[in-house]
């Protein structure tokens, strides 16, 4: 403890509740004045909510930030901007057809007439340019700008409106390997010149190139802080994701591994038209869990698409059931997969998996409107859809007991059962769940890991994607690791442990054995298999 | 917290609301009326006697109001379907045009076959009017809103190009067809109910108000007993959990679209076969514009908007009155209070809804702070 007034930001005891989710849990931050502190932590592990709160968005529910040592509450972003404090969101917060000019006095006019403010402006920026070493078109219209420039602007937007502290949000989530270069020497030469950089970022290798100090945030805890120089990018890796909790469920081995989803040499595109899958293959066995492990945004969200006839592949094949579901030039549609028994918890569960705005009891119909015990001759069954969702209220235990409201009242952790429910009551041959637990109260988490352990016994093939590796740990037969679209490396549970799968998330790919062709729980699978990396090249 | 206070009973939002929207519209028009000098309270109680006070009146109102409850509908479909059919005046259009060319096709032969021609021949042209606007919707992405307003003018100009053409009575001058045949002709209410003895003077109110009701039912029933009103309303509220259930949402939404048009387009069945026995140039009056105030008032559910039909035929009606009582009350006075209430109701419904939620909240407070003293 150097004293107080080294610290540009400190946080003590800060906590934020949304409902039953604590997203940060007493956090207490300590950034020195005069150097870059990156914070890691996995895709919802709590960063953006603390960074909310730093920058004005969010009111802390308890806790105290210092800025500069002093007491602040920052009522909205201009607040925090009053003090130094600047923020570079993620997604840029530009007037794309403004010029950058234009951009950068927003809301910093000073003037009513325009042209003055702007002449005045410029008259700054270009010092404030040299000094920095910018070089930007500050009459182009933002829209032209690449998107490194468009980041430069931002950055510059927040110096001209007098940032001592600058907060970066994932900058290098949209930026090109080269662009990443230039920010970096960008956040060093602000460093030299004296501000404060709050570096946010889930990618180890950018922690290790340009920090000083790291702050580990884990599940809405602050888990470690560590001087960069005498860290690793393994122990981080290891600290980020946790460690591994012992697996409690019973497990029983299974004989009978038909091959139930194979997924071979399988691209695609996202809606952005960029390359989200590139040649994955794995496949899926009665019987056993496959977890697919990643940071948040490589391919998973695609993954899940493709086998579940939300979007078409561009190369390979996809076979379910010994059928063809998904080749380029053929999709089977949700409705029909589900018929040939696949079932489907979307991962985002708002966005896709309920509709918010009805009622619980319309919402588990919802894929299955068609079958013949909820519609007959076009018109629903409304009794036996009611009779039904009684049925699932009970069996999940879902509260409030009342059907008729809508999901979206429901807490996350309810809604959660109400559509694994909703999927399980056909009993599916395959079962592919997104996130099963994200968003979901610890209690109800339990209970959803059994039930996926139960149809793993009961002989179902059963694909989780999840952003939690505990949870992979705790519920998978295998593993497999998925980064900007590839699988890195697939490996039975036993065999896995958190560094290993963490560097694997970073994208490291293991030399070792461990990554190809393993046995799944069984004996005698070792044949058949086609290896994932294999198959890929 | 604050997500909760915004809940209300369904009264407060279903009625509570809306008749506090028609009051404040009252009341502005209320102001104006005392501006010019007359009594407001006159005025209002002209225009309640001029729509409920005698049976013609009664008989107008209703009439008007049989127009509203198939515009309403039409956009109140497309509505739970997710998109803003502006286009209910074009498609009332050009579904006048295709009963035209139906009942002059069956000609005189009987009067069922020319009602059954003439309700396929409105449905089915209104439906292909909104099934243009929706394909490029749903294939191409060019946004609802603009197309069907940009169809509504084609689809007048259509018009004119029959009524001045092809269509035009023979040596007339006028923007009109000649007479449909005598079979094609819907029963006036006052005929039916003479039927079962009830003596009622005669008006323009007919059968279709009955085809117009029936029709509130059956959108009632599509929307919320069928599975095919079940996917509808899915993609409507979202289609991402719709593409998730399988649904198709290009096709749902060329579909809502065809319904809402043949709804639009049904209207003729009210003011041609039931009225005027001829196709005339600007028959729709704006009564498809009025159908997008009449679905906002009716909270888009089909009791809502038989029930807001019904308000704004008494204002038309009523309105319609005054100017013979109070000769400052011009016809422009009336289109203004229309105006208001199409204002009010219509283009700002929530706008009492935050001050609403409050008092809700504030007397749930109260109720639990009593129960708690207690």
């Amino acid at each position: 403890m150097t004293g107080k007034t080294s610290l540009a930001i400190e946080t003590r005891d800060l906590s934020k509740r949304f409902g039953d989710v604590r997203a940060n849990d007493q956090i207490s931050l300590r950034v020195k004045a005069g150097t870059v502190h990156g914070i890691v932590g996995e895709n919802g592990a709590g960063k953006s909510t603390l960074l909310k709160m730093l920058f004005g968005f969010y009111a802390p529910n308890s806790g105290d930030i210092l800025v500069n040592g002093e007491h602040v509450s920052f009522v909205n972003p201009a607040d925090a901007m009053a003090r130094g404090v600047g923020m570079v969101h993620q997604h840029f917060m530009l007037v794309e057809p403004f010029t950058v000019l234009e951009n950068i006095i927003l809301g910093a006019e000073g003037s009513h007439n325009l042209d003055q403010a702007k002449a005045k402006a410029r008259a700054a920026l270009v010092e404030l340019e040299e000094k920095f070493g910018f070089d930007l078109p500050l009459d182009e219209p933002v829209e032209h700008l690449a998107v490194g420039v468009r980041q430069r602007a931002e950055i510059l937007k927040a110096l001209y409106k007098g940032a001592e502290i600058l907060i970066l949000d994932e900058p290098t989530a949209v930026l090109t390997p080269q662009e990443c270069e230039q920010l970096f020497a960008l956040v060093k030469l602000l460093k030299e010149q004296g501000k404060t950089i709050l570096f946010v970022t889930h990618k180890l290798h950018e922690i290790m190139a340009v920090t000083d100090d790291v702050t580990v945030i884990r599940a809405g805890k602050l888990v470690a802080r560590r001087v960069t120089a005498q860290t690793s990018s393994a122990e981080l890796a290891e600290l980020m994701v946790g460690s591994v909790v012992v697996r409690e469920v019973a497990r029983e081995k299974h004989a009978d591994d038909a091959e139930r989803l194979i997924l071979s040499g399988v691209s695609c595109f996202n809606s952005q038209g960029q390359k989200a899958l590139k040649a994955v293959s794995f496949e899926v066995r009665d019987g056993e869990v496959l977890g697919i492990a990643g940071v948040a945004g490589n391919g998973q969200t695609e993954l899940l698409e493709v086998v579940t006839g939300l979007r078409q592949i561009s190369d390979g094949e996809i076979r379910f059931a010994g059928e063809t579901t998904n080749s380029p030039s053929h999709m089977q549609d949700p409705i029909a997969l589900r018929r040939m028994g696949m079932a489907h918890v979307a991962e985002d569960r708002l966005k896709t998996g309920v509709v918010e705005t009805m009622s619980a009891r319309e919402n588990i119909i919802l894929g299955y409107q068609r079958e013949p015990d909820f519609s007959a001759h076009g018109v629903l069954k409304l009794k036996d859809i009611a009779d039904r969702a009684e049925d699932y209220f009970e069996s999940q235990d879902v509260r409030p007991r009342n059907p008729g409201l809508n999901i979206g009242s429901f807490s996350g952790g309810n809604q959660q059962k109400i559509v694994i429910a909703r999927e399980i009551a056909r009993s599916p041959q395959l079962l592919v769940i997104g996130q099963p637990t994200r968003g979901v109260d610890i209690g109800a988490v339990t209970k959803i890991h059994d039930q996926i352990t139960e149809l793993r016994n009961a002989g179902k093939a059963l694909l989780v994607v999840s952003a939690d590796l505990d949870e992979l740990l705790a519920i998978s037969d295998r593993i497999a690791v998925m980064c900007e679209g590839e699988i890195i490396g697939t490996m039975p549970t036993e065999e896995a442990d958190e560094k290993t799968l963490g560097l694997m998330m970073a994208g490291q790919r293991q030399s070792n054995d461990s990554v190809s062709a393993i046995p799944t729980s069984s004996n005698d699978g070792a044949s058949t298999l086609p290896a994932s990396s294999q198959e890929a090249s | 917290m604050a997500f909760t206070a915004q809940k209300m009973p369904w009264w407060a939002d279903g009625i509570l609301l809306p008749i506090l929207n028609l009051c404040a519209a009252f009341v502005v028009s209320g102001l104006v009326v005392l501006a010019m000098g007359e009594s407001p309270i006159e005025v209002l109680s002209l225009l309640i006697e001029g729509a409920f006070g005698f049976e013609e009146g009664i008989s107008y109102t209703f009439y008007y109001a049989t127009n509203f409850i198939f515009t309403g509908l039409a956009v109140s479909l497309a509505f739970h379907a997710g998109h803003f059919n502006i286009g209910g005046e074009g498609q009332a259009m050009i579904g006048g045009l295709g009963l035209t060319f139906a009942v002059f096709l069956v000609g005189d032969f009987s009067p069922v076959v020319s009602v059954l021609a003439a309700i396929v021949g409105s449905a089915l042209f209104g439906a292909a009017w909104a099934y243009i606007p929706a394909y490029l919707q749903a294939k191409r992405g060019s946004h609802i809103v603009i197309t069907t307003i940009m169809f509504n003018f084609i689809a007048s100009a259509l018009l004119a190009y029959f009524l001045v053409g092809p269509l035009q009575r023979p040596g007339g001058q006028m923007p009109e067809s000649a007479d449909f045949p005598e079979a094609a002709s819907l029963m006036g209410i006052h005929e039916l109910l003479a039927g079962i003895g009830i003596n009622f003077e005669e008006g323009p109110m007919n059968v279709s108000l009955l085809i117009a009701l029936v029709c509130a039912v059956g959108v009632w029933f599509l929307l919320w007993r069928t599975r095919f009103g079940y996917e509808l309303r899915v993609v409507g509220q979202n289609p991402e959990a719709a593409r998730f259930g399988g649904i198709s949402v290009s096709k749902m939404t060329i579909m809502a679209m065809m319904i809402s048009g043949a709804l639009a387009g049904l209207m003729g069945l009210n003011e041609l076969l039931g009225d005027q026995h001829r196709l005339v140039g600007g028959f729709t009056q704006g009564y498809g514009f009025v159908g997008i105030a009449v679905a906002f008032m009716g909270r888009n559910h089909p009791i809502g908007i038989v029930i807001a039909s019904l308000l704004f035929g008494a204002l038309y009606q009523g309105g319609s009155e005054i100017g013979f009582e109070i000769s400052t009350i011009t016809n422009d006075v009336i289109v203004m209070v229309q105006g208001l209430v199409i204002l009010f109701a219509g283009a700002m419904p929530y706008l009492f809804k935050g001050m609403l939620a409050k008092i809700f909240a504030l007397s749930r407070r109260n109720a639990v702070g009593e129960g708690e003293t207690k």
